[in-house]
């Protein structure tokens, strides 16, 4: 009896925290976006608040915006982390590989907005590139490098670079150094070595980093506004601006929604395609 | 059971069974531990007798039967409240303790007072002679320290009986050899009951005042290590304790002192049944034939006067000292037999190839009604 | 491709040039932010007017100091009461689901489980809008019904904290999850064995050795919480804690004392990983 006890009194923290941050909020703000306002106090069930995502092409453009640069993010960042990865598991010896690991991972326990704040003053008008290019003659002129897409890109790539490096690191480490010489020892050469040892090998990291990176630049907010202003086309500021600026909640429930349904369904065809399932993706994502 | 008398037992199961859904794995065991004993229960792994140990200990409970310990019923106690103390397998040293606080450690649970505790640490400390190990890490002990320190932390508890479930298995061989006196050695001075499960069965017959032999959730044979060696009850004893060559023949005639027997390829055995009998001619039979038991000559005159004789030819001779063995392949069959080398050296000079004489006494040969064997 | 093959020295030459160019790239935004600090000019850019103490220290409007800048003080005080609740609580109900999903079994576990991982996967800005959803459709109905209005439940300190613990408590789930998992139940067995009560066997043995992870968890969620950004921009009311006026400051341009906070932010973040790093070592050894 004494365990049972035990038993619920482990349970029902977990039950309270999942039913009542998670399912229940979720669910209740499901309903609020089929709510469609009439007038005042009056309200009817009905898909409005789709339709109107639908209708207008500022909303569902900004949604494929969001979704398309946030794709072309995680296939960046997935670029550029992996030789680095390859470097500090494969290559790096020692002491020095610890170095550069920590080095790697010491940026992220800055806050987003000051790493996002640094970007600006890098880039600005008045920053130091733009400085920069003026004193070597690049450039006649003060250069506004703030407020493009590129620049958005540059701030999600540097965002999300943790995310990539971890678990690119972690599997990368475990490929035993065996498989590559024998590769080799069988007359393979760097290119088809990488492609049909390194890279299977790694599969399960590239994936995992990809599906984390791909949902943090989805529900990015921070840098497309800072670094993006007005022209970012973000759709979580699309839900910020109907929570908070136009206080129309159904409507901002709506696209909420819509964002969970994107990044839901491109985690479910990510695992899906490679074969592996959320907890042992996500769930190792304990060990770091 | 209310005479809770000093001649109880230290632990007695009576009859116990327990089942794993459809898996039986203890069938209605019972036995005894004599008071400062030393008593193993031997069998191959999944033979369940570390399902007997841990409910003995009190991590399991039968699913009938009882268990006693000096006479009391130990049913619905829990391994807190029991006085058993176990060595684990892996022995489970508290790694964020140190020795002193893990030997401390049961004794802090019964609420002895700190420097009682302190005195009572040193003295087990330095009976296992360890005495300036207190302050150690775990991690910086040795693995023939960190038995000690294991056993140390339930003896100091002074327990009725010290269950030890393998404890020697993740040493290497030579620690193993050494920590097999050193085990006899400490139930001797503390005059402990152990009792210790092993599927190593040096371990069990070097230590052992009684050995449990175990197949399949039954004890096969309850004796001292000479009984079982030399005297096996059962197929599976005679083929578990010890090495031996085998053979399978039917019975062509038997009687209460011997059996002749023909193998399928055509030779025949004369041999002793067991003490319970029951074997008649027609039934299908293995005998079993220890190395040593088996002579060596040149000449076929030599072992005349044997019952059982074979002509062979040495395949391979394996020399290790006192322990060397050859073995010989008998054409008819094309089996190998496994011979001992006397120790005298007399046939040190045997080469592969040679053709040689072997032959035993039926008294020599154990004759059991076919079945698995060890 | 590994050390023991031979690379051609151009290629190789190459590829660590692009290995340091990207811990530049990693580096550059923080040293300039830091470095901006310390620049004798009223916006956090070129040109270089020298050093100075000013935006920390001196107490006075234009140039007033991180020190004396009361709404940035105060928003740290209330980010720091947001995060010591957060972690409190992300670390009470981290151990005690780790307890559940690795030592019980019951129906559902694998759907609860992967309910558990759901936060990981769900934008924070959603997290944070559902959470408004529901706590104010809550607020409305008490308060129709009876006339009370249930203050916590509108955006406010509590619906930050509740919010921002709804993700980290699964973070810290994971990790005491993951050292829990190589626990060698039979320590507990021994402590039972030598004479421990069921829940003393828990306290003196397993909390011990979990103790690390949970460090290890509260100090990742405290600074999860401090930083984070999305959840709390949906729940946080009239009490903004420091990244929203930090935020609010940045979009209208502001004086080099956010660069005194983020340096500030900076040394507490990297003695806080210090010590995690340090704790992982030992607990490797």
């Amino acid at each position: 009896m004494k365990k049972r006890l035990g038993f619920y009194l482990l349970l029902a923290p977990l039950l309270l925290w999942l039913f009542g941050l998670i399912i229940v909020p979720h669910i209740d703000m499901f309903f609020l976006s089929l709510q469609e306002k009439l007038g005042p106090g009056d309200y009817q069930t009905s898909l409005a608040n789709y339709a109107a995502f639908f209708n207008e092409p500022l909303y569902w453009n900004t949604f494929a915006r969001t979704a398309i640069m946030s794709i072309l993010a995680t296939m960046i960042t997935l670029l550029i982390a992996f030789p680095v990865s390859y470097y500090i598991a494969k290559l790096a010896q020692g002491r020095i590989r610890a170095v550069l690991f920590t080095l790697c991972l010491l940026p992220f326990w800055v806050s987003e907005l000051v790493r996002t704040f640094g970007w600006m003053i890098l880039l600005r008008e008045t920053g130091v590139l733009s400085h920069l290019l003026q004193w070597t003659g690049l450039a006649g002129q003060p250069v506004e490098m703030l407020y493009n897409d590129a620049t958005i890109m540059v701030g999600l790539v540097y965002t999300s670079m943790l995310f990539m490096v971890v678990p690119l690191v972690t599997t990368l480490d475990s490929l035993d150094n065996a498989h590559v010489e024998a590769g080799y020892d069988l007359g393979g050469n760097g290119w088809s070595v990488l492609r049909e040892i390194v890279i299977p090998h790694a599969m399960p990291g590239i994936v995992s980093g990809s599906i984390v990176v791909f949902m943090l630049c989805l529900g990015n907010y921070l840098t497309p506004i800072l670094l993006g202003g007005k022209s970012s086309l973000w759709f979580t500021e699309q839900i910020y601006d109907q929570f908070i600026t136009r206080f129309n909640w159904e409507q901002g429930s709506a696209f909420g929604f819509l964002l969970l349904i994107l990044s839901s369904a491109i985690v479910w065809t990510g695992l899906r395609l490679t074969g592996q399932n959320l907890s042992s993706t996500m769930g190792d994502g304990g060990e770091r | 059971m209310n005479d809770s008398t000093d001649q109880a037992p230290a632990l007695e199961c009576r009859d116990i069974v327990r089942t794993f859904g459809k898996f039986k794995a203890v069938d209605h065991v019972s036995f005894s531990v004599p008071e400062g004993s030393f008593f193993s229960i031997l069998g191959p792994s999944g033979c369940g007798k570390t399902t007997i140990l841990r409910m003995a200990a009190g991590f399991l409970e039968p699913d009938s039967g009882d268990i006693y310990i000096k006479g009391k019923s130990m049913l619905g106690v829990g391994p807190n409240k029991r006085p058993v103390n176990m060595v684990f397998q892996h022995l489970a040293l508290f790694p964020m303790m140190n020795v002193a606080d893990n030997i401390g450690y049961g004794l802090r649970r019964r609420g002895v007072a700190k420097a009682e505790i302190a005195v009572r640490v040193k003295a087990v400390l330095e009976r296992i002679g360890l005495a300036d190990s207190g302050a150690k890490r775990i991690s910086q002990l040795s693995g023939g320290q960190k038995q000690r320190i294991a056993i140390a932390r339930c003896l100091v508890l002074e327990p009725d009986v010290l269950l030890l479930d393998e404890p020697l298995g993740a040493l290497d061989l030579k620690l193993r050899e050494h920590m097999k006196v050193e085990l006899k050695k400490l139930q001797n001075d503390f005059g402990t009951t152990f009792v210790y499960i092993t599927h190593d069965q040096s371990e069990a017959l070097v230590m052992s005042d009684q050995v449990a032999v175990m197949n399949k959730g039954v004890f096969e044979q309850v004796g001292s290590a000479q009984e079982l060696y030399y005297h096996p009850d059962t197929a599976f004893v005679a083929g578990f304790v010890g090495d031996s060559n085998r053979w399978r023949g039917r019975i062509d005639a038997a009687d209460a002192s011997s059996v002749k027997l023909t193998t399928a390829d055509g030779l025949s055995f004369a041999a002793t049944p067991p003490k319970a009998g029951g074997l008649g001619a027609g039934g299908e039979v293995d005998i079993f034939v220890r190395p040593e038991s088996v002579q060596i000559a040149r000449a076929e005159a030599d072992v005349q006067a044997m019952d059982n004789r074979l002509q062979g030819r040495v395949e391979s001779v394996l020399f290790n000292g006192a322990n060397s063995r050859v073995l010989v392949r008998e054409p008819r069959s094309g089996g190998e037999i496994d011979v001992a080398l006397p120790q005298t050296g007399a046939f040190h000079e045997l080469r592969k190839g040679e053709d040689i004489w072997l032959g035993w006494g039926k008294d020599q040969a154990k004759c059991f009604a076919a079945g698995e064997a060890g | 491709m590994i050390p023991s093959i031979h690379q051609n020295p151009l290629l190789r030459g190459i590829y660590i040039a692009y290995v340091a160019l990207f811990f530049i790239y990693l580096a550059a935004p923080l040293l300039v932010v830091a470095a901006f600090a310390f620049n004798d000019s009223l916006f956090p850019s070129l040109p270089w007017n020298g050093f100075t103490l000013d935006w920390f220290f001196n107490p006075t409007e234009p140039r007033l100091g991180l020190f004396h800048e009361t709404p940035i003080l105060k928003s740290i005080g209330i980010s720091l009461l947001v995060a010591f609740w957060v972690t409190v609580l992300a670390v009470t109900v981290g151990t005690s689901s780790a307890f559940l999903f690795e030592r019980e079994d019951f129906p559902f576990k694998n759907v609860l489980y992967l309910l558990m991982l759901m936060p990981l996967v769900v934008p924070g800005i959603i997290l944070g809008i559902s959470i408004l959803v529901l706590s104010s459709n809550v607020a409305n109905f008490v308060e129709e019904l009876t006339g009370y209005d249930i203050e916590p439940l509108r955006p406010g300190l509590t619906l930050v904290i509740l919010g921002q613990f709804s993700f980290i408590a699964t973070i810290s789930t994971l990790v005491i999850s993951a050292r829990l998992k190589k626990f060698d139940i039979t320590l507990e067995e021994a402590a039972l064995n030598l004479g421990a009560t069921r829940w003393s066997a828990v306290w003196t043995i397993t909390i011990p050795y979990l103790a690390p992870a949970m460090v290890g968890a509260g100090i990742v969620a405290f600074l999860m919480s401090f930083e984070n950004f999305n959840t709390t921009l949906m729940l946080s009311g009239s009490d903004a804690p420091l990244t929203i006026t930090m935020f609010d400051r940045l979009k209208e341009g502001s004086t080099p004392v956010l660069n005194a906070v983020s340096l500030l932010l900076m040394l507490a973040s990297s003695v806080l990983a210090l010590i995690s790093i340090m704790m992982q070592r030992e607990r490797k050894e």
